[in-house]
């Protein structure tokens, strides 16, 4: 089982299973809550939950961090149409494994979320697309899907409440944009994961084109714990406009990388320090990528904040899907940044030009720029090319390759300029060639 | 109507109906707006970016394609970040668009090309490697070259959608998303070409007009394709006497981009080796080039002594010749020759419809009602095999009115696909299909029903009966087989019928009469094949043939003269539906000419007085002279189609004319298709096309 | 086609899952699922998914090229999978890769001659705090030292 022995800075709602044993299990689930916020749940209206997890402040955790409560009271419930649910478990993000750990310790949490969401739209089935390396998770969810059904906690009739509920699995094949909630959905309908035209929302409109809420996977498992103790409970661990904990992703040169919960607003440098140990080697800390590779990187300088979406926007980055990635003295930049270039070429999905062709001809400058050839002027380019993706391209897949882009530029320059001046003995090797054609 | 929304596109007020797209609204104030993917009429796709504009208070630029005008939106379509963020797009776009213009078939008339003259980016900083993919022929008309394409999806679309063939897709990611055919290395599919005309730049070229020329060098002529009975404009590009391509350049006629890969390449039989130069006679039992004049006047002098002896001449004449050709044949027969024995191949019961609908009025369809009527019933017709253009209306009719399409046929046709419904029924019982469907029929409000050969003679009656039953407004339209089909009865080429469905004084003699006649003294056929089939009874007629090509029916004449083929000549003809359009010559063949001047010719030479032998004089008097065509001339002068209004009262059918559709598919086309070595090489499974 | 009776049950599974008259839903699922089985998407196994699924060989195609996971051409027996994004650059996986590609003599997307072992350089697979990571077919291997890789691949030739 993959998960961390609680830290004593950790505030437990979300993982406070881990480490019991059989965990993933419906008996433990049931020992320890388990299903109890679903049975309350039936005997409140749709209102009355919407009402709770707008209260309790839980904003999304896939990456855009939108108030669940609203998106949820978005969807038509008078529509005729049959509503669903689905589960965003793509977690492609670089710098993100922490709905990992939730399915792989949990899963019932998610089945329970999942439970009290349909309840609230009025839906009776639901998917959880899972990216297609996770392949053991699927199993895990397949099983603890199974043993839901033997136990009457879905199929119908659930628990003599009269609710009827189909939960199943879908499996990914390799692709970051099926992250991408439109694309996500075009995936489940077994097609190929380009965005689609929104409006309308996947609230509106969404799989198999009926009313849909779609939330990532640490989203929904907030869930049962609201709804079991109150939204404002929830909402009293984090900060006034961002309620809870949220699962940080732990990574890079520190001492103990690693999956922990903490409240919003944790400051960024205690994360480091006392949840990461230190960094490695004692090494100085060079920057930090917040919440996943998308989001525009900080200096060392400005790593004093909290972590919280207002804090977070005022430093001009974001809180991301909570992948943290932090980075010391001997990072060499360049090579990072042409690593996220070489990411998001890879998984553009070819739709719009902006995107397909910037990204790839970023990657392939900034492949040469790496291999100290160039100019200053290229490295201008690079700044400028980004900047003619940014806010144009049709999904934000673009915009998530163009800022850190942007941010690495506008802040390791040096090092850019440093890069060209070394003698080509020392270059960089050209890195590996990633793309497959086949 | 719901009240219209007002907005401001660059300072302009503009009004539009609740639902419009800015980009369509800011054309409607002559505001163009750049863009690939978007293609009115196919579904939106939001993927080039070109279309940014930039709307108050909205945070970035939005997607002009895919916005819809708001009350007090106000919208600039030429602010300093769109005018750049449209350079940098084109700047994204060519950084991996080879710069082959020169050599480009597009050059000239590329899109891409156009964008970057327009809105800048003319240099570039693009100093990487750009990736290359090798060129690739996916059928004998279609190539793709990956590196040129832009990936604006409207060949996935117009085949997708516009088509229903779905022969094109997408595979690969991101930068190395390529356009893929159906069969993994090629196409199957109905090689209609509208993938080529629908791409911006020269990523799919056309197997026949491919480094052939520039597209500066040819002369385009906007005339009227020759094969089946729909009838659509096809630009010929022509250089130096030969036609190079064919499209639909303007979208200026009936069939707006559509095209089906007869009109788009089926021309090529113009100059296929075997075409006839000379006028050939029987010399001792053997077929020997001889002058137009020796020819002409031992064709004059044998038919003078024939009519003078009182024998019989019989007179097939042409479904694909012009209006003013048959007029003036039927008149030749008629007044110079005294002869009654005049017909054409017959495949559809036009008279017996025009018949039935005796006392209605406007209940004879044009192609347009096919895209607007609120439903359709197809009856006996495979449509997307025979008639290509029909097909298409109704599809998009379908796909952009929801219209209904209900479909009786005997083997599946592509309509299925989206029909409301669909009855099997085997051939001869179609009509019996209808009683079930006359509740839904009636409740669409109005309907066309759209019938094949299959129904003929007392069945188009009681087609018309059960339509007038329904008690809500139907229109009719008899199919039928070649570009002049309905033309050519029209004009009287029957033994029955004078131009204009009045009756013939006298009843002549059937094709099948003419050919089972042992008696028939002489057998003159004007484009047309009536002994590929059937050989003639009477062994001593003397045989006149005036044809493109050595037919059964010419190896068996006496006198054969070249004629010029409906590329090659002016004229008019009228379509399926009634409608007349005008032909424009758009070259001429050596040695052959046009049935039109050798009529006139050989009435020169039995000293015939028949009249005006010019195409537009023939046709006044066509105007003048037969119902229906009192036609407005600026319609047709300006290349348009003007429907007929024929006559409006009893048709007498006293011959028993057989009926019967030739039964082309979208691949041949009667004898001209035999000579077309495109639509040869592209022959598909029959039915192959309907098993996706 | 026949697949064995495990998969034949997911399928079986699968296409319970979605909405009536929505097969093509269960397409990807199948795809991957076949493909364990088989090694790679094979012109028989697209026609076959298409026939199930209700969609045209092109349809499979378009989706085949799409996803990376989905493959045309045959892998390795076991396929090692060497994550080089950014958490796992940070802990060495670049050069996890590059000992890889030299000790097999294969590069990305490539098989031993004797079939035994192909080699993709993969995008961040989720692992990020266990870095370097690797993945031997489905399987996890976490905080990967360069040492035990070099066991891992002796131990993969060695079991032809
Ligand atoms: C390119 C791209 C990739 C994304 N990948 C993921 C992902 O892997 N997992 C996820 O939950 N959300 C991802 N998202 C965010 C989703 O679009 C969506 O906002 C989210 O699933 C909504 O759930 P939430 O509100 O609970 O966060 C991605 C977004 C983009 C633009
Ligand atoms: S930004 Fe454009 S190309 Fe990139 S992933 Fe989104 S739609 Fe696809
Ligand atoms: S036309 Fe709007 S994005 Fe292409």
């Amino acid at each position: 089982m993959l998960y961390n022995p609680p830290h004593p800075a950790e505030t437990k709602i979300l993982t406070r299973r881990f480490g019991l044993p059989n965990s993933e299990s419906l008996d433990t689930y049931l020992a320890n809550d388990g299903y109890k916020a679903f049975l309350k749940a039936t005997g409140m209206t749709s209102e009355q939950i919407v009402d709770e997890v707008k209260i309790s402040n839980l904003r999304g955790r896939g990456g855009a961090g939108f108030p669940a409560g609203m998106k949820w009271s978005f969807v038509p419930r008078q529509s005729p149409k049959p509503k669903y649910i689905v589960v965003n478990a793509d977690e492609s993000e670089p710098g993100t494994c922490k709905d990992r750990v939730l399915m792989e310790n949990d899963p019932h949490q998610l089945i329970e979320g999942v439970l009290i969401a349909g309840k609230v739209i009025d839906a009776h089935r639901g998917w959880i697309y899972i990216r297609g390396e996770y392949r053991y998770l699927i199993d895990i969810m397949d099983r603890a899907i199974d043993e839901a059904y033997k136990n009457g906690y879905l199929g119908r009739n659930i628990r003599g409440t009269g609710f009827d509920f189909e939960l199943s699995t879908h499996t990914g094949a390799g692709a970051y944009e099926c992250g991408e909630e439109s694309a996500l959905l075009e995936s489940l309908e077994g097609k190929r994961g380009i965005p689609r035209i929104r409006p309308p929302f996947p609230a509106v409109s969404g799989a198999f084109q009926c009313p849909t809420i779609l939330n990532n996977v640490e989203t929904f498992c907030a869930v049962p714990s609201i709804i079991l103790h109150g939204g404002q409970k929830f909402a009293d661990v984090g900060v006034p406009k961002a309620g809870g904990t949220r699962l940080l992703c732990l990574s890079g040169h520190i001492n103990t990388p690693g999956v922990y919960e903490i409240p919003l607003g944790f400051p960024m440098m205690r994360a480091i320090n006392e949840l990461g140990g230190g960094m490695l080697g004692g090494r100085k800390l060079k920057a930090v990528v917040p919440g996943g590779s998308s989001c525009p990187i900080l200096k060392a300088e400005e790593c004093d904040i909290n972590m919280d979406y207002d804090s977070m926007a005022k430093a001009k980055t974001m809180l991301g899907s909570g992948g943290m990635v932090v980075l010391d003295e001997t990072t060499d930049m360049v090579q990072f940044a042409l690593r996220i270039m070489r990411f998001y070429q890879h998984e553009s999905c070819g739709w719009c030009i902006p995107c397909r062709e910037g990204t790839l001809w970023l990657r392939k400058l900034l492949t040469r720029l790496n291999q100290g050839i160039g100019t200053s002027d290229d490295i201008s380019m690079v700044r400028e090319l980004a900047g003619n993706m940014l806010g144009r391209t049709f999904c934000p897949l673009g915009d998530a390759a163009a800022m850190p882009t942007i941010s690495i530029v506008e802040k390791f320059r040096d090092e850019f300029e440093a890069r060209l001046a070394r003698p080509a003995s020392s270059r960089m090797p050209a890195p590996g060639d990633l793309v497959s054609i086949a | 109507m719901s009240n219209p929304v007002n907005l401001t596109i660059n300072g302009q007020p503009v009004q539009a109906p609740p639902g419009t797209l800015v980009i369509d609204a800011a054309k409607t104030v002559g505001i163009q707006i750049p863009a690939f993917c978007y293609y009115q009429g196919l579904s939106l796709q939001a993927a080039c970016r070109m279309c940014l504009v930039d709307v108050e208070k909205a945070p970035k630029l939005l997607a002009a394609c895919t916005l819809l005008v708001g009350e007090g939106m106000v919208v600039n379509t030429e602010s300093p970040a769109v005018v750049k963020a449209r350079k940098d797009m084109l700047e994204f776009l060519l950084s991996n668009h080879p710069l082959d213009c020169p050599v480009c078939d597009k050059g000239g008339e590329c899109e891409l090309q156009d964008m970057v003259f327009r809105y800048g980016a003319g240099e570039s900083r693009f100093t990487e490697v750009k990736l290359h993919v090798d060129e690739k022929q996916w059928s004998p008309v279609v190539f793709f070259d990956a590196p040129r394409c832009i990936l604006c999806y409207r060949c996935v679309r117009i085949c997708d959608e516009g088509l229903g063939v779905k022969a094109l897709g997408i595979t690969n990611r991101g930068a190395y998303s390529e356009i893929t055919p159906n069969m993994g290395t090629h196409l199957e599919c109905d090689e209609c070409g509208s993938c080529i005309d629908i791409c911006p730049v020269g990523a799919l070229t056309s197997g026949i007009y491919r480094y052939q020329t520039r597209p500066w060098e040819m002369e385009h002529v906007g005339t009227i394709c020759t094969h089946c009975g729909d009838g659509c404009k096809t630009t010929l590009g022509v250089r130096n006497s030969e036609i190079i391509r064919g499209n639909n350049r303007d979208r200026s006629g009936i069939n707006g981009e559509f095209l089906c890969i007869k009109g788009r390449y089926g021309f090529d039989f113009v100059n296929h080796q075997e075409r006839l130069q000379s006028p050939l006679v029987r010399v001792d039992g053997k077929l020997e080039e001889a002058s137009w004049s020796s020819a002409l006047a031992l064709v004059a002098a044998k038919f003078s002594s024939i009519e003078s002896a009182g024998g019989k001449i019989g007179v097939v004449g042409s479904s694909r010749t012009t209006n003013e050709e048959n007029f003036y044949l039927q008149k030749f027969v008629r007044q110079g020759l005294h002869s009654p024995h005049i017909d054409h191949r017959r495949s559809g019961d036009v008279a017996g419809l025009l018949d039935a609908l005796s006392g209605k009025t406007g209940a004879l369809a044009a192609t347009a009602d096919l895209y607007t009527a609120n439903s359709l019933l197809v009856i006996g017709a495979d449509l997307a095999q025979q008639h290509p253009f029909l097909a298409f209306q109704i599809r998009a009719n379908w796909r952009h009115h929801q219209s209904r399409t209900y479909v009786v046929a005997s083997g599946p046709v592509r309509e299925d696909s989206f029909a409301t419904r669909t009855v099997q029924a085997a051939p001869g019982t179609e009509m019996d299909a209808l009683a079930g469907l006359a509740d839904s029929l009636r409740a669409a409000g109005n309907l066309v029903i759209v019938f094949g050969d299959a129904v003929q003679g007392d069945a188009v009656r009681r087609l018309v009966d059960f339509g007038s039953g329904l008690g809500i407004p139907v229109k009719y339209l008899c199919l039928v087989d070649y570009s002049n089909s309905r033309g050519a009865l029209d004009m009287g080429l029957a033994p029955d019928l004078l131009p204009g469905y009045r009756p013939a004084p006298e009843t002549g003699m059937t094709v099948a009469q003419m050919l089972a006649d042992k008696d028939l003294a002489a057998l003159w056929v004007v484009g047309a094949n009536p002994l590929e089939k059937t050989a003639l009874a009477s062994s001593s007629a003397f045989v006149v043939v005036q044809d493109l090509f050595l037919t059964e029916t010419a190896q068996r004449a006496d006198v054969i003269f070249p004629a010029a083929s409906a590329y090659e000549k002016n004229g008019t003809v009228t379509n399926t539906c009634g409608e007349v359009q005008r032909l424009q010559k758009g070259l001429g063949v050596m040695g052959a000419k046009p049935d039109l001047d050798i009529f006139a010719l050989l009435a020169r030479h039995m000293r015939l007085n028949l009249g005006a032998t010019q195409p537009d004089k023939i046709f006044e008097e066509i105007r003048a002279s037969v119902s229906g065509y009192n036609v407005a001339p600026m319609v047709l002068a300006t290349g348009g189609a003007a429907l007929t209004n024929p006559v409006n009262g009893r048709v007498p059918q006293s011959a028993a004319a057989a009926i019967a559709s030739s039964r082309d598919t979208l691949f041949t086309s009667g004898t001209l298709g035999r000579y077309s070595k495109i639509l040869g090489n592209v022959m598909e499974a029959p039915g192959g096309l309907y098993q996706r | 086609m026949t697949f064995s009776q495990e998969t034949e049950a997911r399928f079986e599974r699968l296409l319970s899952s979605y909405p009536e008259g929505r097969h093509r839903a269960a397409l990807i699922p199948m795809l991957m699922y076949a493909q364990d089985e088989v090694g790679l998407v094979t012109q028989e196994l697209k026609e076959e998914v298409a026939r199930r699924c209700g969609v045209t060989p092109l349809q499979v195609d378009e989706v085949v090229g799409y996803y990376t996971m989905l493959r045309s051409k045959p892998m390795g027996k076991t396929h090692l999978q060497i994550c080089t994004n950014i958490s796992c650059l940070l802990r060495g996986g670049d050069k996890l890769w590059d000992q890889a590609c030299h000790k097999l003599g294969i590069g990305h997307n490539e098989v031993t001659a004797d079939g035994a072992v192909s080699l993709e350089e993969v995008e961040c697979i989720g692992a990020c705090s266990w870095a370097p990571a690797i993945q031997v077919n489905y399987d996890f291997r976490h905080n990967v030292t360069p040492d035990q890789l070099d066991k891992l691949m002796d131990q993969l030739r060695g079991a032809q």
